[in-house]
């Protein structure tokens, strides 16, 4: 079970827990038991009721953003999680008996679940996000059981990961795991309302948000100190969800919970990169559980920015003189203006630039990145269309154009090593995009211009 | 002014910079292949080769194209010489109203280019950008893969004769 | 006006109502309509004299006229065939010239797959009876009878040997004469073009960047114009200050008439940009008139509606009763390429080259339009991209017409840009259908009942106020009233009364004046609607009566050719009683006789649902069809499979959207089609060719079928039952989920 937090620093971290800790002192807790292989119980032994509760949960989780490859089966695995050391692969989570987790007792799921070790006994890398999962309760984990238990079960062997010595020897997790995974489960706080409540469950637990928009040290574990201060996924930017936020309008409950509904906001945009396929497993929850999802990070991110709103921010944009490089301003114009300026609305114009928080963010990567790689349609849906550059464009012509968008549309320094972003940004999104599933629920439908 | 190379013509282009290089093609150098079809880059039909990568020609401006050689399809072959694609969409009848089908030649020129024996799966995968409203897309998979085996042919037949 | 008016079968049979027929009865009557024995073939009823359909040079070269427009379905290749064959010339002897206002025979609209019956009858039987006349003229010539001479490859030959090519014996007004009722055809068995695939004439030049397109014209002298189109049906334009947009470069002049408003330049891209400028200076006064996109339903059925009705024996009814009711979005043509056209007024003559479906009725429109005589407009089809029905084609020449009236002496190009097509073409329009039926003790439909809302399909031009162009001026043109469209071809009620064989039935046609949104023809018309909701609803019968789908529809079919499609496209299939799926896949079968009397097809098709996602493809198809006489299999095969991917797209994916003002679905972004992932592994089409029979149109006889065929698929992957077009994801996965 690969998990959503794929960071090459998690890898890296397991390395230097390894030298420091040393294989002695985890021995105590490397040995975990085997639990008995089952039956696959069949589906029809599941409530359906609790299966879909199950359905939803997994959404909740974007479970299937790492267990599904593009075009392959359902959570049949096989995601490659690209790392310095080597690549780690998704597991197939279908319940089938021999490659999938078939003969899986439900208490063997939720102890990986709680603890990240398999039904074997083996330990788990935490590209599988335990350490948030161990807040879910086990009333979930039985319902998310459920759910996959009766998923069709796929026939697909788990491709081995392609690790480089020592980091292939799994009891080397057990240290990781030493230092930090804290096993409590999480505690509603009496003092908050219940939607708070639910959200703080949700989005510390199955729906991990810090584990792509929390930074983490040098072991690879976030940063308490520093929760939803911005992190990274897939080479892409996760953004700051705290104070610290650089979104031109700032963030509030509605808006939150709007984006997180739809998919979009007038104020920010359409989600991209791998909170697209966030958005759309949240397209398919229960409205309640988006909405706690909003209050609860709304209010944890301190306080706001001051006020400004969106025709403030336009204004503004349109008043500024186009300046700054003649390249970029000619390809803008040709490649992107005839979208970005259309002035249709929101989700499919394409939002203006003023509003992108992708132009005012400290980190280029993520308007690099929907520059070469764009955003493909979703087959046979109404869903932003967005075509990439990468062909078109040499690395030094897509620099020209990130700097011309800076300077224009923002009021922030310019950015700087902007050509090396570039080259990374080239170099690893094509491989994203051959094994990401992609958004497949679009939320994007506006029943009026611009309203969600 | 700016120097364009067309199907390894130089041409001298007086245009703006920001000029869109499809406008450039059917206006300046009076081609007809590559298409106005949506102008957004959504349907692929204004598809062109630029330095060996299909390119949307409607949102590529003039700007990018400084020192890059441009393909369109009339720089593949002709009706009498046609290329192996052209040969194989001929044979193929692939076409119904065909105004899709320059860009889709172009498109799979390109992969055919990068990758000679592609699977099934990766010429969908490669077209994807590209629509087709009459519903020839049975067709123009066939035509491409055809291409594949005649550029394959052709290849075969031109080592035979230098000697390989 | 919502009381049904019940016309009695007598009264309908002779003609008085705007229903013709009453299936049980009058089938027969219905199919091949030859009322009057001495009436001309196909279009040769209406454009009599040979001349106006071939001409032969006095070098020998040969020149067949077509009034249709080539539109991608390949019909010109077809009718060089025909003229080929019945001439006994070489297939490359002919030259075929289609639609022209100055050449051809008025042979109305491209439409209603009318070309091989209308046109291509014409051009078959006018070949036949010129080489009769040349034989004739050259047995005359050499003293011989006629009996012995024969022809061969441009040239008629005696016993003797002696030839006398038909460049040699055609005289001036030699075929200025009118045809015979009858033709002395070629035996089929002797045909060495007919009948065989012959590629496609135009195929060349689309696949080597020649000029094959209007698109791609390229007068001297040439300017390119764009239209700025109000925001949304009904705006009117208060403001415009055009001065800044008139000095841009290359801008040549700003046209405005009423809430028309359009700029032209000397190159393509200064038009674009200054259009851009323009439509950001006009202001417009907007009010909400559109109806909600969400619940159609009651928004179709609670328009005013004129009813017809026709019923057959009432007395006969059964036990088991179900009902159902179908609904279908309003849905574009969508075409690669938006509309074009070129027009060149000089002195006082208008000339239109132009992608119309009907030169003639749209010159009619056009010359109203600008208010001038009909004789001094003339209209030229050039094909422009594929249209599928009453696209923007004829708008954008009245567009181009009215543009270049204001630029005497320099032809003007006007393309439009994918959002004008998208929001301001004429939709397929909306439809309801209601179906009730009961089966008897032997699982036999004992009476059926079908009712069908819907406007008409057809607001083609003819008239002025049928183009954008002229209702937009400022001495405007109203929108003329909508009218049904007469069966036995029918519009909204296009096959809505079934060819099985019921005792008892009952169709009830609400027509709907009212149009929330415009709408004109689009390919099949109801028949696409109504197809689907019968063929699903034949589906739903079957499982009623524990029957096969198959075996279900033969029960009730006694028509022998089209027992033989669904047969065919069984056994090619192999379809069979309690066939099982692979998990999580269904099959389907549908089948109709487009229009009732033209086409045969039955289509059955395996989908695969994913149960997570709600998103469903078609994996396979398998159709057959019965187009009568075959002229180029490989074209009616692709015109099939074509049949079959759009109606897939239309079927799985496609419905217009619009808030209570504008248009919202403008690209493809909001109006997303089939993409090549969606493209099935495999279709086959099997044809039933019926030497010597009538041609039967065939291009949009598979739209029905497809729709019902992939439906029932879905139905029998998923257990549960769509009836609401499109089948889109999220309405399959809720059906899953629910
Ligand atoms: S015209 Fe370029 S993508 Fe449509
Ligand atoms: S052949 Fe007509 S759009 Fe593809």
């Amino acid at each position: 079970m690969a998990g959503m937090a794929r960071s090459p620093r998690i890898i890296a971290g397991i390395v230097a827990v390894a030298l420091a800790a040393g294989a002695a002192a985890a021995f105590a807790i490397v040995w975990q038991p085997a639990i008995a292989a089952i039956e696959p119980p069949p589906p029809a032994s599941f409530d359906p009721a609790v299966v879909k509760r199950g359905r939803e949960l997994a959404a909740l989780g974007n479970c299937s953003s790492c267990h599904t490859v593009r075009g392959g089966q359902d959570f049949a695995g096989g995601v490659p999680v690209p790392t310095p050391f080597g690549v780690v692969f998704s597991s197939n989570i279908t319940p089938d008996p021999e490659t999938g987790i078939g003969r899986w007792s439900e208490e063997a799921f939720g102890r990986a679940m709680s603890s990240g070790v398999n039904r074997e006994g083996q330990h788990l890398y935490p590209t599988f996000p335990y350490d948030h999962f161990t807040n879910v309760t086990d009333e979930d984990d039985r319902a998310l059981y459920a759910f996959l238990m009766t998923r069709p079960p796929v026939d697909a062997v788990a491709r081995p990961n392609e690790l480089v010595f020592p980091l292939d020897q799994r009891p080397i997790i057990a240290g990781w795991k030493l230092l930090f995974l804290r096993r409590e489960t999480f505690q509603p706080d009496p003092a908050k309302s219940a939607e708070w409540n639910r959200g703080a469950y949700l989005v510390d637990g199955l729906a991990h948000c810090g584990a792509c928009h929390t930074p983490r040290n040098a072991l690879g574990a976030e940063r308490v100190s520093a929760q939803f201060a911005g992190g990274e996924a897939d080479n892409w930017h996760a953004y700051a969800l705290n104070d610290r936020a650089h979104a031109p309008v700032p963030w509030n409950t509605e808006s939150l919970y709007a984006y997180l509904r739809n998919g979009w906001h007038p104020d920010h945009g359409t989600a991209r990169g791998p909170m697209a396929e966030v958005v759309s497993n949240l397209s398919t929850v229960p409205d309640t559980d988006v909405r706690a999802i909003a209050i609860y990070m709304t209010d944890v991110s301190g306080a706001a920015k001051p006020e400004r709103d969106r025709s403030a921010v336009l204004a503004q944009a349109e008043s500024a003189p186009a300046q700054g490089d003649p390249t970029g301003a000619a390809i803008y114009v040709a490649a992107c203006a005839s979208c970005h300026e259309s002035g249709r609305p929101l989700p499919y114009g394409g939002v203006n630039l003023a509003l992108s928080t992708a132009v005012t963010s400290p980190d280029p990567r993520n308007l690099a990145n929907l520059i070469l790689a764009g955003v493909p349609a979703v087959a046979g849906e109404r869903s932003p269309i967005m075509p990439g550059f990468a062909d078109s464009m040499t690395d030094a012509q897509v620099t020209s154009l990130l700097n011309y968008l800076r300077t224009r549309f923002s009021k922030e320094q310019p950015w700087t090593d902007v050509e090396k972003t570039v080259a990374d940004a080239r170099r690893t999104q094509t491989a994203l995009l051959q094994t990401s599933i992609g958004p497949r629920n679009v939320p994007a439908d506006p029943s009026q211009r611009d309203q969600p | 002014m700016m120097t364009l190379k067309v199907n390894g013509q130089e041409n001298h282009i007086d245009a703006d910079p920001d000029t869109p290089l499809l406008y450039v093609l059917r206006d300046d150098l009076k081609l007809n292949a590559a298409k106005f079809g949506c102008g957004l880059g959504q349907c692929g039909s204004c598809t062109v080769i630029v330095d060996g990568k299909a390119v949307l020609s409607c949102v590529t401006p003039l700007v990018l194209l400084e020192g890059k050689q441009v393909t369109t399809l009339e720089g593949l072959g002709t009706v009498s010489a046609p290329a192996p694609i052209q040969r194989a969409f001929m044979e193929e009848q692939a076409a119904q109203c065909g105004y899709c089908i320059a860009g889709m030649m172009m498109r799979a020129q390109a992969l055919l280019l990068r990758n000679p024996k592609p699977t099934d799966a990766q010429i969908r995968a490669e077209l994807q950008p590209n629509l087709c409203r009459c519903g020839t897309h049975m067709r123009i998979l066939r035509a491409v893969h055809r291409a594949a085996r005649l550029m394959d042919t052709a290849d075969a037949s031109a080592n035979e004769r230098s000697g390989q | 006006m919502n009381a049904p008016v019940i016309l009695d079968r007598r009264r309908v049979l002779q003609g008085g109502g705007a229903l013709i027929v009453s299936f049980s009865l009058s089938r027969a009557f219905a199919q091949e309509g030859a009322p009057a024995a001495a009436k001309r073939p196909g279009s040769l009823a209406t454009a009599s004299y040979l001349d106006a359909w071939l001409r032969i040079d006095a070098d020998g070269r040969i020149t067949a006229f077509t009034g249709k427009a080539e539109l991608g379905q390949g019909f010109k290749t077809a009718f060089q065939q025909i003229a080929a064959e019945q001439l006994d010339v070489a297939f490359q002897a002919i030259h075929v010239v289609t639609a022209d206002t100055q050449l051809t025979a008025n042979e109305g609209y491209t439409s209603g797959s009318h070309s091989m019956q209308d046109s291509g009858t014409a051009i078959l039987n006018a070949a036949a009876q010129v080489r009769e006349l040349l034989i004739a003229e050259a047995a005359r010539r050499l003293g011989l009878a006629v009996e012995g001479l024969k022809t061969d490859s441009g040239a008629v030959v005696a016993p003797d040997g002696r030839r006398i090519t038909y460049g040699e014996l055609v005289a001036a007004d030699m075929l200025h004469v009118q045809a015979q009722p009858q033709s002395k055809l070629k035996d089929p068995a002797t045909f060495k073009v007919m009948g065989h695939p012959v590629p496609r004439v135009d195929i060349p030049a689309k696949v080597t960047g020649g000029e094959a397109y209007v698109q791609d014209m390229r007068l001297p002298d040439m300017v390119h114009a764009r239209v700025v189109r109000p925001p949304s049906y009904g705006a009117q334009l208060v403001e415009c200050d055009s001065s800044a947009v008139e000095k841009l470069p290359g801008v040549v002049k700003v046209v405005r008439d009423g809430n028309f408003l359009a700029v032209v330049a000397d190159k393509e891209f200064q038009a674009v940009k200054a259009m851009n400028a323009l439509a950001a200076a006009a202001k417009w006064k907007e009010s909400p008139s559109l109806p909600r996109q969400d619940d159609l339903l009651n928004v179709i059925t609670s328009l005013p509606s004129q009813d017809s009705t026709n019923r057959s024996d009432p007395s006969v009814s059964g036990q088991k009763t179900v009902e159902a009711t179908y609904t279908r979005s309003y849905q574009s043509h969508g075409s690669i390429g938006p509309s074009c056209a070129v027009a060149h007024f000089v002195g006082d003559a208008m000339t239109v080259w132009t992608h119309t479906q009907g030169v003639y009725p749209d010159r009619q429109a056009i010359a109203e339009m600008l208010r001038m005589p009909p004789a001094s407009v003339r209209l030229i089809h050039v094909e422009g991209s594929g249209c599928y029905g009453h696209n923007g084609a004829d708008d954008v020449a009245a567009d181009a017409a009215l543009i270049a009236r204001a630029l005497p002496g320099r032809p003007v190009r006007v393309q439009w840009m994918r959002e004008q097509e998208h929001a301001w073409e004429p939709f397929g329009p909306a439809m309801v259908t209601k179906l009730r039926a009961s089966l008897d003790a032997d699982g036999r439909i004992a009476d059926w009942n079908f009712a069908v809302w819907s406007n008409t399909h057809s607001m083609r031009p003819g008239n002025a106020g049928t183009l954008l162009a002229a209702q937009h001026m400022a001495q405007g043109f109203a929108v003329p009233p909508p009218k049904p469209l007469p069966l036995p071809e029918g519009g909204g009620d296009r096959n809505a009364i079934p060819l099985y064989n019921f005792a008892n039935a009952h169709v009830v046609h609400h027509f709907i004046p009212a149009m929330p949104l415009r709408i004109s023809a689009m390919r099949a018309l109801g028949a696409y609607h109504n197809v689907f909701s019968i063929e699903s609803f034949m589906d739903e019968l079957a499982g009623l009566a524990g029957a096969d789908a198959v075996e279900f529809r033969l029960r009730h079919l006694e028509d022998a050719r089209g027992r033989d499609v669904i047969e065919k496209a069984a056994q090619e299939f192999g379809w069979t009683r309690d066939q099982k799926p692979q998990a999580g896949r269904g099959y389907g079968f549908a089948f109709a006789r487009y229009k009732n009397l033209a086409a045969y097809c039955a289509i059955a098709s395996e989908v695969e649902v994913n149960r997570e996602t709600g998103r469903a493809r078609l994996l396979r198809a398998v159709a057959a069809v019965d187009s009568g006489q075959v002229v180029n299999p490989d074209g009616l095969t692709n015109q099939i499979e074509g049949a079959i991917m759009q109606s897939m797209s239309w079927t799985l994916y496609e419905s217009v959207s619009f808030d209570d003002t504008r248009i919202t679905s403008i690209d493809w972004q909001t109006y997303p089609i089939l993409r090549f992932d969606a493209v099935p592994d495999r279709i086959d089409v099997h044809i039933i060719n019926r030497p010597g029979q009538p041609f039967l149109g065939s291009g949009e006889t598979g739209q029905g079928p497809a729709a019902a065929s992939i439906a029932n698929a879905i139905a029998h992957a998923t257990g549960k039952r769509l009836r609401n077009l499109p089948l889109t994801r999220k309405r399959i996965k809720d059906a899953i989920d629910a």
